[in-house]
């Protein structure tokens, strides 16, 4: 049973994390701090595909190294989800891009980023 | 051999426009909306080349700069994404065409990072369709998730809170299908679709694919706004300016219905997918509350655009409930739904952008029977439109209710069956009081009667689009048994 919480620091750290994000997302009624809460949200998953590409014991990273030969696969760390979230990033910066855009319009219209106020003052 | 490239130039025709349109709009802003139908049109021709030359000879897999995959991204231009792509890129088309007015009413000045914006958010649809690899199947969603938030701000006073609304339930939804790739990958070492297709049954008790999958149809359930899910939907659809809606609402959410079907059908399958709990019949019932819930809401709406957006969520869930049902005939009839529905919706949606135009509202209760003198061809239009929704043969909504309604019966599924049947009557209580306005005013009884109103028809460019749609749905509905002898070609099992 410990070993299942020692074992997967990682996991549960990202677990812990998307928890934060969707706290945030839910049940904040600032419009800004919704968008803090998403933006940790996309990050747990992206420390999670982190966690997955590591390796312990006697690995490098990938780059061609002599002491390792290129067929042994397995003392190289796995390149592919670092890359994918590399684009995952890109993502969320270009979300986060609109989503302040956005704030910035209701802002003008409204003068307020409350939800509950703005909900008031749609209706 | 321009047949072996086609996937790609679908592709790469709305890249090509999404950079002419800006490089053209800063010296002439008009030709923005031209350039957006010329690159819509390109698109449209070539999907329907290439479901025709996948009818012929089959199924194509392009592999992007020659690596093979699963190493490669590819893209698979087979029945079912090719028959998506053909009724995206057709309904986008006469959406474009139609546009030309309201954009020069309702965002003047703003027309070319308009149109750059739907010529991205296509190249996401398009790109979701037929891409065979989850990962950019994640990209090209975000793709046109941004340009759908950014066109659904450009509208009326809320239109930016609700674009935010759909932004942060929109990107979570999003997240939450990543995160499922990401425990896929962890067991199976793979992200194309048919590599992990072929890993995935000998892990059927696995605990991780259960939650994966649960973790996607959560994300994707999202975009399609599958009941309860749906709560972005009406007020995205409603503020968001006619032409952004008439874009978004017809093929947007059936997108995301793609992706479940991918996911569910094709890279699962029905047995693994239910093999820990019966997670189809979860998403059929999900489904049917959904036909109920929306159908219900839309009767009580009194604003056209409204009312439509919530009848965009009922009708989302026949497609669903027609794949939850994994027989031939639910799948057919979610299919030939997905062809109507996008038609209906389209031309409805125009409806509604031409009354605020001419009107300058959509406002239910304010219809008179002055309108079938001023807009006879906008009136006819909607009545066949309606009548398809609420679904009276030989118009193409009867058809695909039909399929639907045998696929159940095939089940022995009577609850899905009755939630069909009395949908069908909620729909037409919904249409039915806006005919009954128009045509059906009795001056005896004291009702006032325009006679003096005269001929107001909207121009040209937006009825033939809408005319052409509205007889369209006719010709499905004559043709169906053609369609629906190919879509059940389709069908994977």
């Amino acid at each position: 049973m410990l070993d299942f919480f020692t074992g997967h620091y990682a996991y549960w750290f990202s677990i812990i994390l998307l928890c934060v994000g969707l706290y945030g997302i839910l049940f904040k009624k600032n419009l800004v701090k919704k968008t803090i809460g998403l933006a940790i949200f996309q990050g747990s998953v992206v420390l999670f595909f982190v966690s997955i590409a590591s390796k312990t014991g006697d690995v490098t990273v990938t780059v061609l190294d002599s002491n390792f030969p290129v067929d042994q696969v397995s003392n190289y760390l796995n390149p592919l989800p670092h890359t994918l979230m590399l684009t995952a990033i890109v993502v969320g910066v270009a979300t986060l891009g609109v989503a302040f855009t956005l704030l910035i319009a209701i802002y003008n219209r409204y003068q307020t980023l409350d939800e509950k106020e703005l909900i008031d003052k749609i209706q | 051999m321009i047949e072996s490239h086609l996937p790609a130039y679908i592709a790469l025709t709305f890249v090509l426009f999404s950079v002419l349109i800006p490089a053209f709009g800063v010296w002439k802003s008009e030709l923005s909306q031209p350039l957006a139908v010329i690159g819509s049109g390109i698109a449209a021709t070539f999907s329907i080349f290439g479901f025709l030359n996948y009818l012929n000879d089959g199924a194509l897999r392009y592999y992007f700069g020659g690596w093979e995959p699963p190493v490669g991204i590819e893209f698979v231009y087979d029945g079912l994404s090719g028959f998506f792509v053909m009724v995206i890129n057709v309904v986008a088309f006469f959406v474009l065409i139609h546009s030309h007015h309201i954009a020069k009413r309702e965002f003047p000045g703003k027309e070319m990072p308009y149109y750059a914006m739907t010529m991205l958010m296509l190249l996401g649809f398009n790109g979701m369709v037929l891409t065979g690899d989850l990962f950019n199947l994640y990209v090209f969603l975000e793709i046109s998730s941004l340009s759908a938030y950014a066109l659904i701000a450009i509208g009326d006073k809320p239109a930016p809170f609700a674009a935010f609304r759909y932004l942060i339930i929109g990107t979570a939804g999003g997240t939450l299908y990543l995160l499922g790739v990401g425990f896929l990958y962890t067991v199976t070492g793979t992200l194309n679709i048919i590599d992990m297709a072929a890993m995935l049954p000998e892990l059927f008790d696995n605990n991780a694919v259960f939650t994966a999958l649960i973790l996607m149809i959560v994300g994707i359930g999202v975009k399609a706004a599958l009941f309860p899910m749906h709560g972005w939907l009406p007020d995205a659809y409603t503020y968001a300016s006619s032409s952004s809606s008439a874009l978004i609402a017809p093929i947007g959410t059936k997108v995301a219905a793609y992706i479940l079907f991918r996911i569910i059908l094709w890279l699962f399958g029905v047995d693994i997918a239910d093999a820990v709990a019966p997670l189809t019949t979860i998403v059929g019932i999900l489904a049917a509350i959904g036909i109920l819930y929306g159908s219900i809401m839309a009767i009580a709406q009194k604003e056209m655009k409204r009312m439509l957006a919530y009848s965009s969520v009922s009708q989302i869930g026949y497609i669903i409930m027609g794949l939850s049902l994994a027989n031939p005939w639910g799948f057919a009839g979610a299919l030939l739904h997905v062809l109507n529905h996008a038609v209906m919706k389209a031309c409805l949606f125009m409806i509604s952008g031409q009354m605020r135009l001419k009107e300058g509202h959509s406002d239910i209760t304010k219809f008179d029977d002055s309108y079938r003198k001023k807009y006879p061809w906008t009136m006819a239009a909607f009545t066949i439109a309606a009548l398809s929704m609420v679904g009276l043969p030989p118009l193409a909504g009867f058809f695909s209710k039909w399929y639907l309604v045998l696929g159940t019966i095939d089940n022995s599924n009577w609850i899905f069956l009755a939630v069909i049947l009395i949908s069908s009557l909620l729909n037409a209580v919904y249409f039915f009081r806006i005919l009954e306005k128009v045509y059906l005013m009795n001056p005896s009884k004291g009702q006032k009667v325009s006679a003096d109103a005269e001929q107001n028809e909207s121009p040209l460019s937006m009825m033939l689009p809408t005319g052409i749609l509205a007889v369209g749905l006719i010709v499905i509905g004559f043709a169906n048994a053609v369609v629906v002898t190919i879509l059940l070609g389709i069908y994977p099992l």
